[in-house]
């Protein structure tokens, strides 16, 4: 593969709200069983890239815990390797990232280093199985400065969250307006870009000089009629957990077998594995629709849930229409419906948490409080 | 190379009363408890125990074995240092043979062992089930100046003319050592856990090298004896299992799924580590019911199943009904079968509207010693057609078509054993 990567998971995603209290976006579990960056690196890996970069800087340590060995990927042999860049205080420099472009621009050297031609960047935050030779081909053919992956959406609720593109007859991206109040077209930009290494340096060097840090707002979108800036369409499964409600309704994707299917088909997603026993039913369980983690027990009843690993599940408990995170334990009699359960929670016996229908209630910060 | 202890784990036996089950593979490579396979207990105990150089014996069909330790990633045995090395026989100059005893084959391996230039040996099985901290025998070795330790733990006086025994004082010093005695005098059963100083070891394989099928238990700890060396036991008194026979085979399986199992998996501070083909959580159907079960990762319900235990990557379709049953990974059970009291083994693919298990029990004709306990067994890779039924004490291997059943049926005792089953 001719490209490195860059994984940029600094941003704070405040549309998770209370969920990215314990962790950046991009370490959001997904499935019942892996993280939001799985993605990004299992496709990176599985398209042959071998030098990936995960540029951070929110909330790192449960990401950092994540990515603690590189082999879960396929990385870190002699050729190639993963590294994980924060902020770091330098002479010249005591800045956080203060956006994508300026993450970038702090690492410079890396990019300066390599001698691959290009350079696929990645948002954490996206969850989707793409085979990046494919749009490189496409970036190649088309003699592309810059390649973003689009995807049209019917929901124009659904395309403010996201850049929108508009292209000519040839796929050149003519417009490209970011979270806009009404969207022009109905193609969103999937935040997954191919661009030419060095390039790309200059760009960053000279939005650095502007005192401009975002690599979309202050790149791409001036950059779009100076530059040869193409759209790759991909028309396969493909969501980004930027809300609670976009989170939930990704989690509860995993209950279909073709969502479960396309991702565990050859080359499959690929996560830490923990080595946790396998999950176990007790006498009184009772499980309809749901995914249940590794190392799960359950006593009591579940249906249309995703259940992470490691949960406890007392007798007579009931779980519906929930998300209950790693490591959460819920005593006996407890009732959730509707809600995101905060991993390594305490739920406390007959304990009752109801959240509204299509606006799921986190529930969190319950362990330390007095019983 | 340094290292003050290494393990050399002895996985080359076949475990014949297991019938189908060791068809292709030996022992220490049978499932166990879902998601693992017999060898991991041991190598996990290795690794929980600070040793990380690990020499394993095989012999007797080690494809599955070599492929299921590969390098030691699951076990982080995959070290520059020490390590694992899967130790085949091999040919030498002049000389060919096949390990022809437990001791034997540790002999034939002393340049493995001089290489680590080890100061104590751990000898271990690959049979057996059990969490063991080696570290705290090793230990005991120590403080006690031993030349060898025998793990033992105490067994019900009537069973023990099965063991080894160890007749001990109240120091632990071993006075005595009875092979399978008729009249045991003492209820410590060797558990074939050794540890052995280096020199002791080396010395007692050279002087011992040409008897026959030189073994452990039977000759190189009784010539230890007779010379005199300070032999100790160390007592285990946890779980322990050799999974031998079906009967006990499935009877640990189905241990696991109580409430709070003897053997507790669940427990974080000893992990018990494998190579996993499946991570992905296990999903259920909207029709599935479920009770008293160890379900694998990556496994689809939607059926009903009832005092199990399952593999990884199991699908069980809409209708079928599995009670207290084995069954392992990447096995799919079809719709509407009925499946009682079976072990079926890795990538078998059950028909539908199957009813297995049913009926009076009968003598096998294939082993009364091995298929006596009322279970169905099938080995790795077996086949069923639709709509067949199948009684108790039987045995299944290989890819069975509707011509092999008379009237779609096998009856109790009955057997299918096609050549090539396997894969």
């Amino acid at each position: 593969m001719r490209a490195i990567g860059l994984i940029l998971a600094g941003g704070n995603s405040i549309g998770l709200k209370d969920l990215v209290k314990k962790r950046a976006g991009a370490a959001m579990p997904i499935g019942g069983t892996c993280r939001a960056i799985d993605f990004g690196l299992s496709n990176m890996s599985n398209s042959g890239i071998r030098t990936v970069a995960v540029l951070t800087q929110y909330n790192t340590r449960s990401l950092n815990e994540h990515l603690n060995s590189a082999k879960w990927w396929n990385f870190g042999r002699k050729h190639g390797g993963l590294y994980t860049f924060t902020p770091t205080l330098t002479r010249d420099n005591n800045w956080w990232f203060r956006g994508t472009a300026d993450a970038i621009y702090q690492n410079m050297l890396f990019l300066r280093r390599r001698t691959e031609p290009y350079v696929v960047i990645y948002h954490g935050d996206c969850i989707c199985k793409i085979d990046l030779n494919k749009m490189l081909e496409y970036h190649e053919e088309k003699g592309a400065d810059i390649t973003i992956a689009v995807k049209h959406l019917d929901s124009e609720n659904e395309l403010k969250r996201f850049g929108v593109v508009e292209t000519d007859e040839n796929n050149r991206v003519i417009e490209f307006s970011e979270k806009p109040m009404k969207a022009k077209t109905d193609t969103a930009s999937m935040g997954i870009y191919i661009i030419n290494r060095t390039l790309l340096m200059q760009l960053v060097e000279d939005a650095n000089q502007r005192e401009r840090y975002d690599l979309v707002k202050d790149i791409f979108i001036p950059y779009k009629d100076v530059k040869n800036i193409y759209a790759y369409e991909f028309d396969g499964y493909w969501r980004n957990i930027n809300t609670v409600e976009s989170y939930y309704d990704t989690n509860m994707d995993f209950l279909r077998r073709d969502v479960r299917r396309l991702f565990t088909a050859e080359p499959t997603i690929k996560t830490k594995i923990e080595d946790l026993p396998s999950a176990k039913f007790n006498e009184g369980s009772d499980v309809k629709n749901s995914l249940i983690g590794s190392g799960c027990i359950v006593n009591g009843e579940v249906s249309d849930s995703v259940v992470f690993k490691e949960v406890f599940i007392g007798k007579g408990a009931v779980i519906k229409n929930s998300i209950i995170l790693n490591g959460t334990y819920i005593d006996e009699g407890a009732y959730i419906e509707n809600c995101i359960v905060e991993s390594r929670e305490r739920v406390a016996k007959n304990e009752e948490f109801i959240g509204k229908e299509g606006e799921p209630m986190v529930v969190s910060g319950l362990r330390g409080r007095l019983e | 190379m340094k290292k003050e202890v290494i393990a050399m784990l002895l996985a080359g036996g076949q475990g014949s009363r297991l019938g189908v089950l060791t068809q292709d593979m030996a022992k220490p490579a049978v499932p166990y408890g879902g998601k693992y396979r017999i060898i991991d207990f041991p190598l996990s105990n290795c690794v929980n125990s600070g040793i990380d150089t690990v020499g394993v014996l095989t012999q007797y069909q080690p494809l599955e074995l070599n492929s299921h330790i590969g390098i030691g990633v699951p076990w982080d045995l995959d070290s520059n240092d020490g390590g694992v090395a899967v130790l085949p026989p091999y040919e030498k100059s002049g000389d060919a043979a096949w390990y022809s005893g437990t001791a034997n084959a540790i002999y034939q391996n002393l340049s493995y062992m001089e290489s680590y230039h080890p100061e104590y040996v751990l000898i271990l099985s690959g049979d057996h089930v059990y969490k063991m901290d080696y570290a705290r025998m090793l230990d005991s070795h120590k403080k006690r100046n031993a030349d060898i330790t025998i793990a033992a733990m105490p067994v019900p006086i009537e069973e023990a003319s099965r063991f080894g025994i160890c007749v001990a004082n109240e120091q632990d010093r071993i006075t005595d050592f009875e092979e399978k005695p008729e009249k045991p005098h003492s209820n410590l059963a060797s558990m074939g856990i050794y540890i052995f100083n280096w020199d002791v070891l080396k010395s007692s394989l050279i002087k011992k090298k040409d008897q026959k099928n030189c073994d452990f238990g039977k000759h190189i700890i009784p010539y230890c004896f007779e010379n005199g060396l300070d032999m100790f036991v160390y007592k285990f008194e946890d779980y322990w299992k050799d999974v031998g026979t079906l009967s006990s085979y499935w009877e640990a399986n189905m241990e696991l799924i109580d409430i709070v199992p003897e053997f507790n998996i669940y427990d974080s501070s000893w992990k018990t580590y494998t190579k996993t083909s499946g991570f992905e959580p296990v999903f259920y159907c909207k029709e599935s019911k479920v009770e008293t079960c160890i379900v694998g990762e990556g496994s689809e319900i939607c059926g009903e199943i009832k005092n199990s235990v399952l593999g990884t990557n199991v699908i069980i379709e809409k209708g079928a009904v599995v009670e207290d049953s084995i069954i392992m990974s990447n096995t799919v059970v079809g719709g509407n079968t009925k499946i009682h009291k079976a072990i079926i083994a890795e990538n078998c693919v059950v028909g539908s509207n199957c009813n297995i298990g049913v009926g009076e029990e009968a003598e096998s004709k294939l082993n009364p010693n091995i298929y006596n306990s009322g279970l169905t067994t099938m080995g790795q890779g077996s086949v069923i057609p639709d709509g067949v039924t199948i009684g108790k004490n039987t045995a299944i291997l290989g890819k069975t078509t509707i011509q092999d059943y008379i009237k779609k049926e096998l009856p109790s005792g009955g057997f299918i054993v096609k050549a090539g089953g396997h894969k």
